[in-house]
């Protein structure tokens, strides 16, 4: 009998198209995901050098880091794009990659679009110019973020050399408590093991807590997986899956639907499968999280308190927590719950899928956002407005207060010039707090989109589980 | 690819941990599918205020380092996006090598892709070259790639350790694009077996 075999090794071995070196393979890429920040310069590097791209049916192109989401928006309603977004159209149209422009109804992030169209396919190797490119690996997928360089390999090769990371299961088991989303297991995740735990590793996500969860809430956990340094997150496809992608336009139809079904169903670790590092979290543990500071590894359940620079032993750890709360603006000792707030923003490719919108939209039913708020909704695709539309959430968030916007990356990462203000405090349901992602001086609390919007409705950071609780009550 | 054999120069110390591609090239200055210019904008906000004005406090300001070619930083340097204006930045500032316990996946791969060395080293052999940084323009560093040493001005010498297939990459400015179209053959097999295997992966629906 052969050895048990993880589903990373797999989904490996699969795509191996020679080995280079002890560790070190040109892998093919099976799909590759281009977006206007990086493509537009990869495709002109490309033809600079003489070369064409290899298999333009492998890709897809479309904008949403540079493109306004205000409503009514035009390629000149953001700063850079039609620089940006208009150069990659341009360019994407001439090699033969099929574009999904701002007038196309499979617009939106690369990592809502990529899933949502059945373009990421269990088994497949995908890559994307993106770090969140983590995100396909939901589907079980080998997907991971390059940089532009490799961009233009991928684009003339169709392959990507790549050395073959360590191996790590996390896997989470029980039921999550009341008010406790995939978002929040995540950053429980990252705060427990910290910001580089996963250096060098792909990551597989097992237990009974994610196979409870939803495609979408999948996504979430694997697209923060490289926020604690892990190229790679990936969860072995099961009927959930399936059901998902079924009927997706690009996804396998007919006869090819059953073949790939069939393969498909072996894509998992098997028993006895050996990990280089196993790490269990127990559900019952896991509260709603809100992050404190400038490091997405710095966040503490809802009910918490923020910490102080010397509760720390190491002396590292103390100056980087007074640099943080001197950036956030907060004290150490004090509770987190009550910290007013002047913005939210609600989508990105962590949490901007229907699912979350339905999520922040129960809360935010039949309430009103606080007067000192701007709070924005920005759907993650075109498919995912439409399908909030149909439902009527857009009712309910533009009754409530809130903007509801058009799709793409938005205030995640504000390279379309939407920022929160110097000195302003978000709570945003994105991936990264960092010191001036959102804008110069901006100040991040990442949260579920839930708890995003009971701060939205309160006007300060706030425990979901209370609101939910006066609604019941009603 | 642009050669790295050696580099000798001011080596800038920079003691914080996780420094994240945002802070080393701040999202405002990613419009640009240019890579040169980047330089003047390499930590942008650690760098200046808001007026523009350089920070004194703030390490490339001082006179010693204004001209490093070595930088030495914390650990998990180059977390966050995968934006390749970071290592873009860093070069077009003059920066040549970075020295850190650990590197983000990312970040590292594309440090190689543009002629930048990243070099990994323990803690207590950081905590040397960070006293040596310290010294500024009186102490510099010599880093020679074929013999994995990094020369301190004292006579002293750290070795650190390189995977043989980027070294040689780097040594020789190899064009890695160039090299796999050479295998172009082998890559032809393996999407033929493929698409007898996973059709359903060919032959794209969108169209």
């Amino acid at each position: 009998m052969s050895q048990p075999t993880t589903l990373f090794h797999k989904l490996w071995q699969a795509h191996v198209v020679r080995s280079l070196g002890e560790d070190l393979d040109l892998l093919h890429v099976d799909r590759h995901l281009i977006h206007d920040l990086s493509g537009a310069r990869a495709l002109t590097d490309l033809q600079e050098r003489g070369l064409a791209v290899r298999n333009p049916e492998l890709c897809i192109a479309t904008p949403d880091h540079s493109i306004s989401s205000q409503p009514g928006r035009t390629l000149a309603s953001s700063p850079f794009g039609e620089r940006l977004g208009g150069g990659l159209r341009k360019m994407a149209e001439a090699a033969g990659i099929p574009f999904f422009g701002l007038d196309h109804p499979n617009q939106g992030i690369v990592h809502v679009v990529g899933p949502e169209t059945g373009f990421t396919l269990p088994g497949s190797l995908l890559v994307c110019g993106d770090s969140h490119t983590s995100t396909h690996g939901a589907l079980g997928a080998l997907a991971w973020g390059i940089g532009s360089s490799e961009v233009v390999h991928v684009l003339a090769t169709q392959t990507v050399r790549q050395r073959r990371p360590q191996t790590m299961r996390i896997t989470v088991d029980g039921e999550l408590g009341q008010g406790v989303e995939a978002k929040d297991v995540i950053l429980h995740i990252i705060g427990a093991l910290g910001v580089a735990a996963g250096t060098g590793h792909a990551v597989e996500y097992a237990g009974t807590t994610i196979a409870a969860l939803d495609l979408e809430g999948r996504m979430t956990i694997c697209n923060l997986s490289i926020e604690f340094g892990a190229r790679m997150g990936m969860i072995a496809p099961d009927e959930t899956t399936f059901a998902y992608l079924k009927d997706r336009p690009l996804a396998p139809k007919g006869g090819a639907w059953d073949q790939a079904l069939a393969q498909w169903r072996g894509l998992r670790s098997d028993e006895g499968a050996v990990f280089d590092r196993e790490v269990r979290i127990d559900a019952a543990d896991i509260a709603p999280q809100i992050t404190w500071g400038t490091s997405p590894g710095q966040t503490l359940a809802i009910t918490g308190t923020i910490p102080a620079p010397d509760s720390f032993v190491e002396a590292e750890q103390r100056n980087n927590t007074e640099l943080a709360l001197e950036y956030m603006g907060l004290s150490g000792g004090q509770p987190i719950a009550g910290t007013k707030v002047d913005r939210v923003f609600i989508g990105s490719c962590t949490n901007g899928r229907l699912p979350d919108l339905r999520r922040a939209a129960a809360v935010a039913q039949g309430r009103t956002v606080a007067s000192h708020v701007t709070a924005w909704i920005v759907p993650g695709s075109a498919q995912v407005k439409v399908a909030a539309e149909a439902e009527g959430l857009d009712k309910i968030f533009l009754d409530a207060g809130f903007e509801w916007r058009e799709p793409g990356c938005a205030q995640c990462v504000a390279t379309n010039g939407e920022t929160v203000a110097p000195g302003e405090r978000c709570v945003s349901t994105s991936n990264r707090n960092f010191v001036g992602r959102q804008g110069p001086k901006a100040r991040t609390h990442l949260a579920g989109p839930a708890m995003a919007a009971a701060a939205a409705i309160a006007g300060e950071i706030t425990d979901v589980r209370n609101l939910t609780a006066v609604a019941e009550d009603k | 690819m642009e050669k790295f054999k050696t580099v000798s120069g001011v080596a800038a110390p920079m003691r914080g941990i996780n420094i994240d591609t945002d802070k080393i090239i701040p999202k405002q200055y990613l419009k640009t599918i240019e890579r040169a210019g980047l330089g003047k904008h390499l930590f942008a906000e650690m760098r200046y205020n808001e007026d523009g004005g350089e920070k004194p406090d703030f390490v490339l300001n001082q006179p010693a380092y204004r001209e490093a070619q070595i930088l030495i930083a914390g650990d998990n340097f180059g977390c966050g996006s995968s934006r390749e204006h970071a290592p873009w930045a860093i070069k077009d500032f003059g920066i040549r090598c970075v020295i850190s316990t650990s590197f983000a996946d990312i970040f590292y791969n594309n440090c190689f892709k543009n002629g930048i060395l990243p070099i990994k080293v323990t803690p207590e052999q950081l905590e040397l070259l960070f006293d040596d940084a310290d010294r500024g323009a009186n102490a510099t560093l010599t880093v020679d790639l074929a013999t994995q040493e990094i020369h301190g001005p004292d006579g002293g010498v750290v070795h650190f350790e390189m995977d043989p297939f980027r070294k040689q990459c780097l040594l020789e400015g190899l064009d890695d694009i160039g090299q796999t179209m050479q295998r172009k053959g082998r890559i032809d097999t393996f999407e033929e077996q493929q698409k007898a295997q996973q059709p359903w992966l060919y032959g794209h629906p969108a169209e």
